[in-house]
Protein backbone atom coordinates (compact mmCIF):
# COMPACT_ATOMS: atom_id res chain seq x y z
CA UNK A 1 0.00 0.00 0.00
CA UNK A 2 1.52 3.16 -0.94
CA UNK A 3 0.76 6.53 0.31
CA UNK A 4 0.85 9.47 -1.89
CA UNK A 5 1.36 12.96 -0.43
CA UNK A 6 -0.30 16.06 -1.79
CA UNK A 7 2.39 18.54 -3.06
CA UNK A 8 1.23 22.22 -2.05
CA UNK A 9 0.12 24.46 -5.06
CA UNK A 10 3.41 25.79 -6.80
CA UNK A 11 2.50 29.41 -5.75
CA UNK A 12 1.98 28.41 -1.85
CA UNK A 13 5.46 26.74 -2.28
CA UNK A 14 7.64 29.28 -3.64
CA UNK A 15 6.37 31.46 -0.99
CA UNK A 16 6.88 29.42 1.64
CA UNK A 17 10.96 28.93 0.37
CA UNK A 18 11.60 31.87 -0.35
CA UNK A 19 10.35 33.19 3.43
CA UNK A 20 12.44 29.82 4.62
CA UNK A 21 15.36 31.14 2.78
CA UNK A 22 15.12 34.63 3.94
CA UNK A 23 14.84 33.12 7.36
CA UNK A 24 18.08 31.58 7.01
CA UNK A 25 20.22 33.96 5.61
CA UNK A 26 19.06 36.60 8.15
CA UNK A 27 19.92 33.96 10.92
CA UNK A 28 23.37 33.52 8.30
CA UNK A 29 23.86 37.10 8.42
CA UNK A 30 23.56 37.67 12.17
CA UNK A 31 26.39 34.70 12.77
CA UNK A 32 28.70 36.56 10.13
CA UNK A 33 27.99 39.59 11.87
CA UNK A 34 29.04 38.76 15.35
CA UNK A 35 32.10 36.38 14.07
CA UNK A 36 33.22 39.47 12.47
CA UNK A 37 33.05 41.85 15.93
CA UNK A 38 34.89 38.86 17.59
CA UNK A 39 37.61 38.85 15.07
CA UNK A 40 37.82 42.52 15.15
CA UNK A 41 38.39 42.24 19.13
CA UNK A 42 40.59 39.70 18.19
CA UNK A 43 42.89 41.55 16.75
CA UNK A 44 42.98 44.52 18.78
CA UNK A 45 43.46 42.16 22.11
CA UNK A 46 46.05 40.18 20.26
CA UNK A 47 48.02 43.58 19.87
CA UNK A 48 46.70 45.06 22.94
CA UNK A 49 48.27 41.97 24.89
CA UNK A 50 51.48 42.28 23.06
CA UNK A 51 50.61 38.31 21.45
CA UNK A 52 53.53 37.31 19.09
CA UNK A 53 53.36 33.89 18.10
CA UNK A 54 56.93 33.70 16.21
CA UNK A 55 58.13 34.41 19.74
CA UNK A 56 55.23 31.82 21.27
CA UNK A 57 56.88 28.73 18.50
CA UNK A 58 60.52 29.64 18.90
CA UNK A 59 60.09 29.07 22.58
CA UNK A 60 57.64 26.68 22.82
CA UNK A 61 60.55 23.91 22.88
CA UNK A 62 61.15 26.20 26.25
CA UNK A 63 57.72 24.88 27.76
CA UNK A 64 58.49 21.30 26.91
CA UNK A 65 62.31 21.46 27.73
CA UNK A 66 61.13 22.93 31.47
CA UNK A 67 58.15 20.72 31.79
CA UNK A 68 60.67 17.85 31.23
CA UNK A 69 63.18 19.37 33.28
CA UNK A 70 61.04 19.03 36.32
CA UNK A 71 61.46 15.37 36.99
CA UNK A 72 64.74 15.41 36.80
CA UNK A 73 67.41 15.28 39.96
CA UNK A 74 70.06 17.58 40.34
CA UNK A 75 72.09 15.07 39.84
CA UNK A 76 70.90 14.19 36.13
CA UNK A 77 68.99 11.57 36.58
CA UNK A 78 65.56 11.16 36.97
CA UNK A 79 63.04 11.66 39.47
CA UNK A 80 61.80 8.41 39.55
CA UNK A 81 65.26 6.60 40.47
CA UNK A 82 65.45 8.36 44.01
CA UNK A 83 61.33 9.13 45.39
CA UNK A 84 63.51 9.94 48.84
CA UNK A 85 65.32 12.54 47.17
CA UNK A 86 62.70 13.52 44.90
CA UNK A 87 60.33 14.12 48.06
CA UNK A 88 63.40 15.28 50.61
CA UNK A 89 61.19 17.64 52.61
CA UNK A 90 58.10 15.63 52.46
CA UNK A 91 57.94 16.52 56.56
CA UNK A 92 57.76 20.01 56.16
CA UNK A 93 55.75 20.03 52.87
CA UNK A 94 53.06 18.45 54.38
CA UNK A 95 52.71 20.23 57.38
CA UNK A 96 52.57 23.38 55.23
CA UNK A 97 50.03 21.53 52.92
CA UNK A 98 48.08 20.89 55.88
CA UNK A 99 48.24 24.83 57.10
CA UNK A 100 47.31 25.74 53.59
CA UNK A 101 43.69 23.39 53.78
CA UNK A 102 43.84 24.77 57.69
CA UNK A 103 43.92 28.43 56.11
CA UNK A 104 41.42 27.08 53.54
CA UNK A 105 38.63 25.55 56.45
CA UNK A 106 39.06 28.39 58.51
CA UNK A 107 38.53 31.08 56.30
CA UNK A 108 35.51 29.25 54.53
CA UNK A 109 33.91 29.10 58.17
CA UNK A 110 34.32 32.67 58.70
CA UNK A 111 33.11 33.66 55.26
CA UNK A 112 29.99 31.27 55.45
CA UNK A 113 29.43 32.64 58.92
CA UNK A 114 29.18 36.46 57.36
CA UNK A 115 27.52 35.39 54.21
CA UNK A 116 24.86 33.49 56.62
CA UNK A 117 24.33 36.53 59.15
CA UNK A 118 23.79 39.01 55.55
CA UNK A 119 21.67 36.88 53.17
CA UNK A 120 19.17 37.11 55.07
CA UNK A 121 18.72 40.69 54.79
CA UNK A 122 20.34 40.34 50.56
CA UNK A 123 16.82 38.27 50.12
CA UNK A 124 14.27 40.37 48.83
CA UNK A 125 11.22 38.19 50.10
CA UNK A 126 12.61 38.05 54.04
CA UNK A 127 13.17 41.86 53.87
CA UNK A 128 11.21 44.88 53.35
CA UNK A 129 13.20 47.46 53.39
CA UNK A 130 14.60 47.78 50.26
CA UNK A 131 17.76 50.22 51.70
CA UNK A 132 18.46 47.38 53.75
CA UNK A 133 18.70 45.25 50.48
CA UNK A 134 20.61 47.55 48.13
CA UNK A 135 23.04 47.73 51.08
CA UNK A 136 23.80 44.30 52.02
CA UNK A 137 23.76 43.16 48.02
CA UNK A 138 26.20 46.11 47.23
CA UNK A 139 28.83 45.21 50.20
CA UNK A 140 28.35 41.46 49.08
CA UNK A 141 28.96 42.37 45.56
CA UNK A 142 32.49 44.53 46.30
CA UNK A 143 33.96 41.69 48.67
CA UNK A 144 33.09 39.26 45.64
CA UNK A 145 34.55 41.32 42.64
CA UNK A 146 38.18 42.24 44.58
CA UNK A 147 39.91 39.34 43.92
CA UNK A 148 41.10 37.72 47.32
CA UNK A 149 45.03 37.80 46.44
CA UNK A 150 44.43 41.67 46.53
CA UNK A 151 43.00 41.62 50.08
CA UNK A 152 45.82 39.82 50.98
CA UNK A 153 48.01 41.98 50.14
CA UNK A 154 46.36 45.05 51.40
CA UNK A 155 46.01 42.62 54.97
CA UNK A 156 49.84 41.43 55.17
CA UNK A 157 50.53 45.06 55.10
CA UNK A 158 48.25 45.89 58.49
CA UNK A 159 48.07 42.49 59.68
CA UNK A 160 51.69 41.38 59.28
CA UNK A 161 53.22 38.51 57.15
CA UNK A 162 51.69 35.08 57.57
CA UNK A 163 48.28 33.21 57.98
CA UNK A 164 46.33 35.22 59.40
CA UNK A 165 46.00 38.04 56.34
CA UNK A 166 45.59 34.97 53.99
CA UNK A 167 42.32 33.48 56.14
CA UNK A 168 40.72 36.96 56.55
CA UNK A 169 41.14 37.51 52.65
CA UNK A 170 39.51 34.09 51.89
CA UNK A 171 36.94 34.35 54.34
CA UNK A 172 36.45 38.10 52.75
CA UNK A 173 35.96 37.09 49.79
CA UNK A 174 34.10 33.81 50.04
CA UNK A 175 31.78 36.37 52.05
CA UNK A 176 30.65 38.04 49.06
CA UNK A 177 30.57 34.97 46.83
CA UNK A 178 28.89 32.44 49.44
CA UNK A 179 26.19 35.76 50.29
CA UNK A 180 25.17 35.92 46.77
CA UNK A 181 24.47 32.05 46.50
CA UNK A 182 22.56 32.02 49.82
CA UNK A 183 20.72 35.05 49.01
CA UNK A 184 19.11 33.12 45.77
CA UNK A 185 18.40 30.20 47.56
CA UNK A 186 16.61 32.06 50.36
CA UNK A 187 14.95 33.38 47.61
CA UNK A 188 13.42 30.61 45.94
CA UNK A 189 12.14 29.22 48.97
CA UNK A 190 8.11 28.28 49.52
CA UNK A 191 6.92 31.30 51.44
CA UNK A 192 4.09 29.32 52.85
CA UNK A 193 5.92 28.53 56.31
CA UNK A 194 6.82 31.88 56.64
CA UNK A 195 3.38 33.09 56.22
CA UNK A 196 2.27 30.53 58.77
CA UNK A 197 5.08 31.46 61.78
CA UNK A 198 3.75 35.11 60.65
CA UNK A 199 0.63 34.39 61.24
CA UNK A 200 1.04 32.77 64.14
CA UNK A 201 2.61 35.87 65.48
CA UNK A 202 6.66 35.35 64.95
CA UNK A 203 8.76 37.86 64.33
CA UNK A 204 11.37 38.54 62.07
CA UNK A 205 13.60 35.97 63.56
CA UNK A 206 10.94 33.38 64.46
CA UNK A 207 10.04 33.55 60.78
CA UNK A 208 14.04 33.18 59.33
CA UNK A 209 14.68 30.64 61.96
CA UNK A 210 11.73 28.06 61.94
CA UNK A 211 10.32 28.95 58.10
CA UNK A 212 13.35 29.43 55.92
CA UNK A 213 16.25 28.04 58.17
CA UNK A 214 15.27 24.47 57.52
CA UNK A 215 14.61 25.07 53.71
CA UNK A 216 17.66 26.15 53.27
CA UNK A 217 20.07 24.38 55.34
CA UNK A 218 21.45 21.61 52.98
CA UNK A 219 21.45 24.06 50.03
CA UNK A 220 23.62 25.70 52.33
CA UNK A 221 26.17 23.43 53.09
CA UNK A 222 26.38 22.19 49.64
CA UNK A 223 27.89 25.70 48.44
CA UNK A 224 30.07 26.00 51.36
CA UNK A 225 31.60 22.47 50.46
CA UNK A 226 31.83 23.95 46.94
CA UNK A 227 33.59 27.00 47.93
CA UNK A 228 35.97 24.98 50.46
CA UNK A 229 36.85 23.45 47.40
CA UNK A 230 37.94 26.67 45.66
CA UNK A 231 39.30 27.58 48.80
CA UNK A 232 41.76 25.49 49.18
CA UNK A 233 43.44 26.55 45.59
CA UNK A 234 43.24 29.60 46.72
CA UNK A 235 44.88 29.07 49.98
CA UNK A 236 47.63 27.32 47.94
CA UNK A 237 48.81 30.47 46.01
CA UNK A 238 48.20 33.31 49.54
CA UNK A 239 51.98 32.76 49.97
CA UNK A 240 52.96 34.32 46.51
CA UNK A 241 51.91 37.51 48.62
CA UNK A 242 53.21 36.38 52.22
CA UNK A 243 50.23 35.41 53.51
CA UNK A 244 50.83 32.02 54.73
CA UNK A 245 50.67 28.16 53.19
CA UNK A 246 52.59 26.27 51.00
CA UNK A 247 52.19 29.34 48.16
CA UNK A 248 55.64 30.74 49.85
CA UNK A 249 58.29 27.39 49.17
CA UNK A 250 56.04 27.17 46.19
CA UNK A 251 57.50 30.58 44.30
CA UNK A 252 60.92 30.60 45.84
CA UNK A 253 61.18 26.84 44.33
CA UNK A 254 59.90 28.17 40.74
CA UNK A 255 61.81 31.59 41.02
CA UNK A 256 65.12 29.63 42.15
CA UNK A 257 64.93 27.04 39.57
CA UNK A 258 64.58 23.95 42.15
CA UNK A 259 63.10 22.08 39.28
CA UNK A 260 62.43 18.47 41.32
CA UNK A 261 61.36 20.76 43.87
CA UNK A 262 58.64 22.30 41.98
CA UNK A 263 57.14 19.03 40.51
CA UNK A 264 56.96 17.37 44.23
CA UNK A 265 55.47 20.25 45.02
CA UNK A 266 53.13 20.54 42.31
CA UNK A 267 52.04 16.89 42.86
CA UNK A 268 51.48 17.50 46.36
CA UNK A 269 49.24 19.83 45.48
CA UNK A 270 47.35 18.62 42.96
CA UNK A 271 46.69 15.47 44.98
CA UNK A 272 45.33 17.45 47.87
CA UNK A 273 42.95 19.44 45.79
CA UNK A 274 41.83 16.44 44.11
CA UNK A 275 41.29 14.24 47.36
CA UNK A 276 39.26 17.30 48.94
CA UNK A 277 37.48 17.45 45.64
CA UNK A 278 36.29 13.46 45.85
CA UNK A 279 35.11 14.00 49.60
CA UNK A 280 33.39 17.31 49.29
CA UNK A 281 31.39 15.80 46.10
CA UNK A 282 30.74 12.57 48.54
CA UNK A 283 29.66 14.59 51.11
CA UNK A 284 27.38 16.84 48.36
CA UNK A 285 25.98 14.01 46.74
CA UNK A 286 24.60 12.55 50.34
CA UNK A 287 23.63 15.88 51.30
CA UNK A 288 21.50 16.57 47.79
CA UNK A 289 20.70 12.89 48.20
CA UNK A 290 18.93 13.61 52.06
CA UNK A 291 17.16 16.39 50.78
CA UNK A 292 15.31 14.93 48.24
CA UNK A 293 14.53 11.67 50.04
CA UNK A 294 10.35 11.20 49.95
CA UNK B 1 -7.94 39.07 72.26
CA UNK B 2 -11.16 37.67 71.41
CA UNK B 3 -9.91 34.22 70.75
CA UNK B 4 -8.89 33.65 74.40
CA UNK B 5 -11.88 31.14 75.50
CA UNK B 6 -11.04 29.17 71.57
CA UNK B 7 -7.47 29.09 72.93
CA UNK B 8 -8.30 27.65 76.08
CA UNK B 9 -10.61 24.86 74.57
CA UNK B 10 -7.87 23.96 71.77
CA UNK B 11 -5.08 23.31 74.56
CA UNK B 12 -8.06 21.78 76.74
CA UNK B 13 -7.67 19.18 73.85
CA UNK B 14 -4.35 18.88 73.21
CA UNK B 15 -4.42 15.39 74.48
CA UNK B 16 -6.86 14.16 72.13
CA UNK B 17 -4.99 15.62 69.13
CA UNK B 18 -1.78 13.88 70.02
CA UNK B 19 -3.57 10.71 70.38
CA UNK B 20 -5.57 11.13 67.08
CA UNK B 21 -2.04 11.89 65.35
CA UNK B 22 1.30 9.56 65.59
CA UNK B 23 2.36 9.44 68.80
CA UNK B 24 5.75 10.21 67.03
CA UNK B 25 5.44 13.10 65.13
CA UNK B 26 5.81 14.45 68.34
CA UNK B 27 8.13 12.41 70.07
CA UNK B 28 11.51 14.32 70.33
CA UNK B 29 14.48 12.68 68.77
CA UNK B 30 17.34 12.39 70.89
CA UNK B 31 19.56 10.40 68.59
CA UNK B 32 18.63 13.36 65.46
CA UNK B 33 19.64 16.37 67.77
CA UNK B 34 22.78 14.30 69.04
CA UNK B 35 24.18 13.80 65.27
CA UNK B 36 23.47 17.75 64.89
CA UNK B 37 25.35 18.62 68.41
CA UNK B 38 28.34 16.55 67.50
CA UNK B 39 28.31 17.78 63.52
CA UNK B 40 28.35 21.75 65.19
CA UNK B 41 30.74 21.06 67.19
CA UNK B 42 32.90 19.11 65.48
CA UNK B 43 32.81 21.89 62.89
CA UNK B 44 33.44 24.22 65.96
CA UNK B 45 36.07 22.39 67.34
CA UNK B 46 38.13 22.22 64.32
CA UNK B 47 37.47 26.12 63.67
CA UNK B 48 38.85 26.37 66.98
CA UNK B 49 41.69 24.92 66.37
CA UNK B 50 42.68 26.44 63.16
CA UNK B 51 42.62 29.79 64.80
CA UNK B 52 45.07 28.50 67.43
CA UNK B 53 47.31 26.88 64.88
CA UNK B 54 47.09 29.83 62.93
CA UNK B 55 48.60 32.31 65.20
CA UNK B 56 45.49 34.27 65.66
CA UNK B 57 45.08 36.30 68.41
CA UNK B 58 42.95 39.58 69.87
CA UNK B 59 46.48 41.73 70.20
CA UNK B 60 46.92 41.03 66.36
CA UNK B 61 43.29 41.41 65.41
CA UNK B 62 42.07 44.48 66.80
CA UNK B 63 45.68 46.12 66.30
CA UNK B 64 45.67 45.65 62.42
CA UNK B 65 42.13 46.25 62.37
CA UNK B 66 43.28 49.80 63.74
CA UNK B 67 46.23 49.58 61.13
CA UNK B 68 43.56 48.58 57.87
CA UNK B 69 41.11 51.24 59.27
CA UNK B 70 43.84 54.33 58.83
CA UNK B 71 44.95 52.53 55.41
CA UNK B 72 41.35 52.77 54.14
CA UNK B 73 41.13 56.49 55.16
CA UNK B 74 44.44 57.19 53.15
CA UNK B 75 42.55 55.29 50.26
CA UNK B 76 39.75 58.22 50.50
CA UNK B 77 38.98 59.94 47.89
CA UNK B 78 40.96 57.46 45.28
CA UNK B 79 43.14 59.88 43.37
CA UNK B 80 45.38 58.67 40.68
CA UNK B 81 47.35 62.25 40.92
CA UNK B 82 48.62 63.13 37.39
CA UNK B 83 46.92 62.37 33.87
CA UNK B 84 49.91 60.48 33.09
CA UNK B 85 49.42 57.87 35.34
CA UNK B 86 45.40 57.45 34.66
CA UNK B 87 46.64 56.58 31.16
CA UNK B 88 48.95 54.51 31.90
CA UNK B 89 46.75 52.74 34.38
CA UNK B 90 43.80 52.63 31.66
CA UNK B 91 45.90 50.97 29.57
CA UNK B 92 46.85 48.30 31.73
CA UNK B 93 43.34 47.81 32.31
CA UNK B 94 43.04 47.48 28.51
CA UNK B 95 45.63 44.50 28.59
CA UNK B 96 43.97 42.88 31.40
CA UNK B 97 40.56 42.56 29.23
CA UNK B 98 42.80 41.54 26.11
CA UNK B 99 44.18 38.72 28.32
CA UNK B 100 41.09 37.21 29.34
CA UNK B 101 39.28 37.51 25.97
CA UNK B 102 42.30 35.61 23.98
CA UNK B 103 43.47 33.68 27.44
CA UNK B 104 39.52 32.16 27.19
CA UNK B 105 38.61 32.00 23.40
CA UNK B 106 42.21 30.17 23.12
CA UNK B 107 41.34 27.69 26.15
CA UNK B 108 37.87 27.06 24.39
CA UNK B 109 39.35 26.22 21.00
CA UNK B 110 41.58 23.72 22.80
CA UNK B 111 39.09 22.50 25.08
CA UNK B 112 36.28 21.88 22.65
CA UNK B 113 38.08 19.11 20.68
CA UNK B 114 39.63 17.61 23.32
CA UNK B 115 36.07 17.43 24.97
CA UNK B 116 34.78 14.50 22.57
CA UNK B 117 37.33 12.50 23.91
CA UNK B 118 36.23 12.78 27.61
CA UNK B 119 31.92 12.45 26.93
CA UNK B 120 31.28 9.32 27.73
CA UNK B 121 28.71 9.05 25.09
CA UNK B 122 30.85 10.10 21.87
CA UNK B 123 33.85 8.07 23.09
CA UNK B 124 33.16 4.71 23.32
CA UNK B 125 37.20 3.89 24.32
CA UNK B 126 36.93 3.85 28.32
CA UNK B 127 41.07 4.03 28.50
CA UNK B 128 41.04 7.27 26.38
CA UNK B 129 38.20 8.49 28.57
CA UNK B 130 39.90 7.97 32.05
CA UNK B 131 43.13 9.25 30.85
CA UNK B 132 41.58 12.54 29.36
CA UNK B 133 39.41 13.12 32.06
CA UNK B 134 42.46 12.79 34.36
CA UNK B 135 44.84 14.75 32.43
CA UNK B 136 42.18 17.96 32.15
CA UNK B 137 42.14 17.33 36.13
CA UNK B 138 45.65 17.52 36.61
CA UNK B 139 45.76 20.87 34.32
CA UNK B 140 42.61 22.53 36.37
CA UNK B 141 44.74 21.52 39.61
CA UNK B 142 47.26 23.75 39.03
CA UNK B 143 46.40 27.55 39.80
CA UNK B 144 46.54 30.14 36.97
CA UNK B 145 49.01 32.18 38.70
CA UNK B 146 51.48 29.40 38.79
CA UNK B 147 51.05 28.77 35.32
CA UNK B 148 51.56 32.08 35.17
CA UNK B 149 54.91 31.73 36.97
CA UNK B 150 55.57 28.83 34.77
CA UNK B 151 54.82 30.54 31.60
CA UNK B 152 56.98 33.43 32.28
CA UNK B 153 59.70 31.03 32.07
CA UNK B 154 59.11 30.20 28.53
CA UNK B 155 58.40 33.67 27.02
CA UNK B 156 58.92 35.79 28.73
CA UNK B 157 58.15 39.22 31.51
CA UNK B 158 54.68 40.01 30.03
CA UNK B 159 50.84 39.93 28.63
CA UNK B 160 51.44 37.38 26.63
CA UNK B 161 52.31 34.77 29.38
CA UNK B 162 49.36 36.58 30.98
CA UNK B 163 46.97 35.19 27.86
CA UNK B 164 48.83 31.44 28.48
CA UNK B 165 48.69 31.38 31.55
CA UNK B 166 44.37 31.75 31.68
CA UNK B 167 44.32 29.81 28.92
CA UNK B 168 46.20 27.04 30.54
CA UNK B 169 44.09 27.06 33.32
CA UNK B 170 40.70 27.21 31.34
CA UNK B 171 41.34 24.19 29.72
CA UNK B 172 40.97 21.99 32.02
CA UNK B 173 37.61 23.49 32.90
CA UNK B 174 36.05 23.97 29.93
CA UNK B 175 37.28 20.55 28.82
CA UNK B 176 35.25 19.07 32.00
CA UNK B 177 32.29 21.53 31.45
CA UNK B 178 31.95 20.71 27.61
CA UNK B 179 31.96 17.09 27.89
CA UNK B 180 29.19 17.49 30.92
CA UNK B 181 27.11 19.33 28.42
CA UNK B 182 27.08 16.77 25.65
CA UNK B 183 26.87 13.92 28.22
CA UNK B 184 24.16 15.57 29.20
CA UNK B 185 22.54 16.15 25.67
CA UNK B 186 19.11 14.26 24.35
CA UNK B 187 20.01 10.70 22.53
CA UNK B 188 16.66 10.82 20.17
CA UNK B 189 18.94 12.95 17.47
CA UNK B 190 21.62 11.45 17.33
CA UNK B 191 19.50 7.54 16.55
CA UNK B 192 17.31 9.69 14.34
CA UNK B 193 21.09 10.41 12.12
CA UNK B 194 22.65 6.72 12.96
CA UNK B 195 18.87 5.67 11.91
CA UNK B 196 18.65 7.66 8.88
CA UNK B 197 22.18 5.74 8.03
CA UNK B 198 24.44 8.73 9.48
CA UNK B 199 28.07 7.36 10.48
CA UNK B 200 29.30 8.33 13.80
CA UNK B 201 31.36 11.26 12.92
CA UNK B 202 27.77 12.68 10.88
CA UNK B 203 26.22 11.41 14.32
CA UNK B 204 28.23 13.94 16.66
CA UNK B 205 28.46 16.47 14.08
CA UNK B 206 24.12 16.72 13.49
CA UNK B 207 23.09 15.04 16.58
CA UNK B 208 24.94 15.79 19.37
CA UNK B 209 26.91 19.29 18.50
CA UNK B 210 23.89 21.79 18.08
CA UNK B 211 22.10 20.55 20.91
CA UNK B 212 25.57 21.56 23.41
CA UNK B 213 26.98 24.72 20.93
CA UNK B 214 24.09 27.25 23.12
CA UNK B 215 25.53 25.83 26.49
CA UNK B 216 29.42 26.33 25.45
CA UNK B 217 28.82 29.21 24.23
CA UNK B 218 26.79 30.88 27.08
CA UNK B 219 29.97 29.14 29.62
CA UNK B 220 32.44 30.37 27.30
CA UNK B 221 31.03 33.50 28.40
CA UNK B 222 30.53 32.98 32.39
CA UNK B 223 34.61 31.92 31.82
CA UNK B 224 35.26 35.45 30.26
CA UNK B 225 33.38 37.40 32.87
CA UNK B 226 35.34 35.44 35.59
CA UNK B 227 38.53 35.82 33.64
CA UNK B 228 38.39 38.99 33.91
CA UNK B 229 38.77 38.93 37.72
CA UNK B 230 41.79 36.54 37.55
CA UNK B 231 43.26 38.70 34.55
CA UNK B 232 43.52 41.62 37.03
CA UNK B 233 46.23 39.79 39.57
CA UNK B 234 48.21 37.44 37.43
CA UNK B 235 49.79 41.35 37.23
CA UNK B 236 51.29 40.64 40.74
CA UNK B 237 53.87 37.80 39.10
CA UNK B 238 54.62 39.61 36.46
CA UNK B 239 52.19 38.21 33.77
CA UNK B 240 50.84 41.88 32.46
CA UNK B 241 47.63 43.66 33.11
CA UNK B 242 46.73 46.10 36.27
CA UNK B 243 47.66 43.43 38.52
CA UNK B 244 51.40 44.61 38.17
CA UNK B 245 50.54 48.28 39.25
CA UNK B 246 48.18 47.28 41.94
CA UNK B 247 50.87 45.21 43.71
CA UNK B 248 53.12 48.14 43.42
CA UNK B 249 51.50 50.51 44.60
CA UNK B 250 50.54 48.67 47.72
CA UNK B 251 54.26 48.26 47.89
CA UNK B 252 54.82 51.47 48.00
CA UNK B 253 51.70 52.69 49.91
CA UNK B 254 50.42 54.89 47.49
CA UNK B 255 46.45 54.21 48.51
CA UNK B 256 45.01 56.83 46.88
CA UNK B 257 46.44 54.79 43.78
CA UNK B 258 45.42 51.66 45.17
CA UNK B 259 41.82 52.40 45.82
CA UNK B 260 42.09 54.28 41.95
CA UNK B 261 42.75 50.97 40.69
CA UNK B 262 40.62 48.91 42.49
CA UNK B 263 37.48 51.10 41.85
CA UNK B 264 38.61 50.69 38.31
CA UNK B 265 38.55 47.06 38.26
CA UNK B 266 35.19 47.15 40.35
CA UNK B 267 33.90 49.56 37.00
CA UNK B 268 35.30 47.28 34.37
CA UNK B 269 33.96 44.05 36.07
CA UNK B 270 30.41 45.24 36.45
CA UNK B 271 30.61 46.53 32.60
CA UNK B 272 31.39 43.16 31.69
CA UNK B 273 28.93 41.13 33.54
CA UNK B 274 26.46 43.40 32.27
CA UNK B 275 27.05 42.70 28.84
CA UNK B 276 28.43 39.35 28.91
CA UNK B 277 25.03 38.26 31.45
CA UNK B 278 22.94 40.24 28.20
CA UNK B 279 24.64 37.94 25.55
CA UNK B 280 24.35 35.11 27.62
CA UNK B 281 20.64 35.62 27.72
CA UNK B 282 20.22 36.18 24.12
CA UNK B 283 21.69 32.77 23.85
CA UNK B 284 19.79 30.37 26.32
CA UNK B 285 17.17 32.82 27.74
CA UNK B 286 16.86 32.83 30.90
CA UNK B 287 17.62 29.61 32.19
CA UNK B 288 20.68 29.86 34.55
CA UNK B 289 24.01 27.68 34.03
Amino acid sequence: MSATIAALPPAQRTALLRAYEAAVAAKRRRFMLGAAVLFLLVLVAGHTAEVDARKFFANIGNFTNYIARLFVLDNGASVLTDPAEWFWGLDKWLKLMGETVLIAYVGTMLGALGAFSLCFAASRNLTRSGAIVWTARRFLEFTRTVPEIVFALIFVVSFGLGPVPGVLAIAIHTMGALGKLFAEVVENIDMKPVEGVAASGGDWFAQVRFAALPQVLSNFASYGLLRFEINVRGAAVMGFVGAGGIGQTLVESIRKFYYSDVSALLILIIATVMIIDAATEVLRRRLIGAENRP
Amino acid sequence: MTTNGNAADLFGDLDAVRRRHHADHFAPRPLDRMRVLAIVGALAGVLVYGLVELEFSFAKIFGGLGRLGSIVGLMLPPDPETWAKAMVYGKALAETLAIALLGTLLAAVIAFPLSFFAARNVNASRVLHFFTRRGLDTIRGVDTLIWALIWINVVGLGPFAGVLAIMSADIGAFGKLFSEAMEAADRKPVEGVTAAGGSTAEAVRFGIVPQVLPVIASQILYYFESNTRSATIIGIVGAGGIGLHLSEQIRTLEWQHVSFLILMILVAVAIIDRISSRLRFAIIGPRAI
